[in-house]
């Protein structure tokens, strides 16, 4: 546990120098603060609107797991059947890399259509925009296996699915968590822009809604507590993962070589 | 009745220099362009009795791996016609599976076989009380020393049920002391278990320790230049001069003879 501590040690303490500086440009006059609230402003604010906050919090956080999810399976899914079909991979791929410069803004208005104002439109928003590293991610990984291994599996009589699953899937594993990594960290942007360009019910849905909503009535110091909460989110997201790697693919953590 | 038998074998690949790299590609010459070919083997005619130990010897490049890569149906020859009874191969590299401890690496090909993994693991945990490697079962590779992999790798290759062992410079990545060590432990090893074996080695000493018959191969391309037979007891000494004397004799063959 004091290890841990430790190692957060550099992180927090930039944070402290980064905010006492913010603080300071702020008081000293350098900027307008309903331009640019100093933290202490943004501190209250995280306070004071705790409860509003953690409302929000809950609803981002589920698009964001669930989004995520989809976009995991879908895109790990997409990743194998572009492995095992060459001609697939001439099909799809081109599409997926495309795909990622749709402006949400663009499709906003039937997805909305097709499935409403509620939570779908949202998560396939975050999913589209998570899918394509983990694709990638997974590609890569699985075509990086050591031809020799698989040359093995065949001396072994494997068949291709089992090349698959002793060899390569356990190969490709590590590089499609990392994929993951990425995913999540855009993730949280991700809903984001699904939450501020998909109409929603309500006037309370998520972080994101939120922010635009106090963007537009000028309660910049609310605006930047919300946006403290997505960055703290996307930085225990991303840890989670990392701890659940170790967990899935031990092998590749040697001892002493943790580099996250 | 032999249990391996190639005659007239002939292997060439077509050679293609790229980014400062060599890469063999399989190939008969179909580039058109005949000097890039290069000739792995020529005209090799070779026989293994049931039972019996072969050693394949020579400089490298003589198409030793490409030999044992024939005789498991990785590969085709040009030319010539290749019989054998199933073999199984173990590699120059141990390519033990990472993300699979010791016991599960060594039951690999039970696991392929679809035996229950209880059922393939207890089979070859009684090989690794046999072999030295009691208590190491549950350890992943990267823990284990060089000389603990082979004999995972040989108990992997034993364990493939194979009437045919295949085995590629088993040793030639170890220090010399652990070689001497391991020679020793895969002589007995086959007293108790006979196969009939063929040893890819550039170890001269070592195929005549293990050997029941030596073939000398000569390189670019590889063609056969010498057949010792040992027909001494067992175990062996590398003191004896009856050793010393057809160590002398293969290594006159490749062209080195000691001091004369």
């Amino acid at each position: 546990m004091r290890r841990g501590v430790l190692k957060a040690l550099p992180a927090v303490l930039l944070a402290a120098v980064a905010l006492g500086a913010w603080e300071l440009y702020v008081d000293l006059g350098g900027v307008d603060p309903a331009l640019l609230p100093p933290p202490h402003a943004v501190a209250a604010a995280l306070w004071d609107n705790a409860d509003l906050l953690w409302h929000n919090f809950t609803i981002t956080a589920e698009e964001v797991m669930l989004g995520l999810g989809l976009a995991l399976i879908g895109g790990f899914a997409l990743g194998v059947a572009i492995h095992f079909s060459p001609l697939l991979r001439r099909a799809a791929y081109p599409h997926a890399v495309g795909s990622q410069a749709v402006p949400i803004a663009v499709i906003a208005a039937p997805l909305v259509f097709w499935w409403g104002f509620g939570i779908f439109p949202k998560l396939f928003v975050i999913a589209l925009i998570c899918f394509f590293p983990v694709v990638v991610t997974t590609v890569d990984g699985l075509a990086a296996v050591d031809p020799d291994q698989l040359k093995l599996l065949r001396t072994l009589d494997a068949s291709r699915w089992q090349a698959f699953r002793f060899a390569e899937l356990p190969a490709a594993l590590p590089a499609a968590l990392s994929g993951a990594r990425i995913a999540l960290a855009v993730g949280v942007i991700g809903a984001f822009i699904a939450e501020t360009s998909t109409a929603t019910t309500g006037p309370y849905a998520g972080l994101g809604h939120e922010i635009m909503a106090d963007l537009n009535s000028l309660q910049a110091p609310r605006e930047y507590a919300a946006t403290a909460v997505l960055f703290l989110f996307a930085i225990a997201c991303f840890y989670t993962l990392t701890v659940a790697e170790r967990r899935l693919a031990p092998w590749t953590t040697r001892p002493g070589g943790d580099s996250r | 009745m032999g249990a391996v038998s190639l005659s007239g074998v002939s292997r060439t690949y077509a050679q293609e220099r790229a980014t400062g790299q060599t890469r063999t590609r399989r190939g008969t010459g179909t580039t058109g362009n005949p000097e890039r070919a290069v000739r792995a083997l020529a005209d090799v005619s070779l026989h293994a009795d049931r039972g019996e130990v072969l050693a394949v010897v020579g400089p490298s490049g003589c198409g030793k791996t490409t030999l044992l890569e024939l005789i498991c149906g990785l590969q085709s020859p040009d030319a010539g016609t290749v019989r054998s009874e199933p073999a199984a191969l173990m590699p120059q590299r141990d390519l033990l599976l990472p993300w699979l401890s010791a016991v599960d690496n060594a039951a690999l090909a039970l696991r392929i076989a679809k035996r229950p993994r209880a059922q393939a693991r207890e089979r070859a945990s009684a090989l690794f009380a046999e072999l030295g490697l009691a208590g190491f079962e549950e350890a992943h590779p990267h823990k284990l020393s060089g000389g603990m992999r082979q004999r995972v790798a040989f108990v992997r290759t034993l364990l493939s049920g194979k009437p045919v062992l295949c085995l590629d410079e088993p040793f030639g990545a170890l220090d010399a002391i652990t070689r001497a060590e391991m020679q020793g432990w895969l002589a007995r090893a086959l007293a108790r278990e006979p196969r009939t074996v063929v040893l890819v080695t550039h170890d001269v000493e070592e195929a005549v320790l293990l050997a029941d018959r030596v073939a000398v191969l000569c390189a670019r391309p590889g063609r056969v230049v010498a057949e010792l037979e040992i027909a001494l007891p067992r175990p062996r000494a590398r003191t004896d001069p009856a050793v010393v004397a057809l160590r002398e004799r293969a290594l006159i063959a490749l062209g080195l003879g000691g001091d004369s």
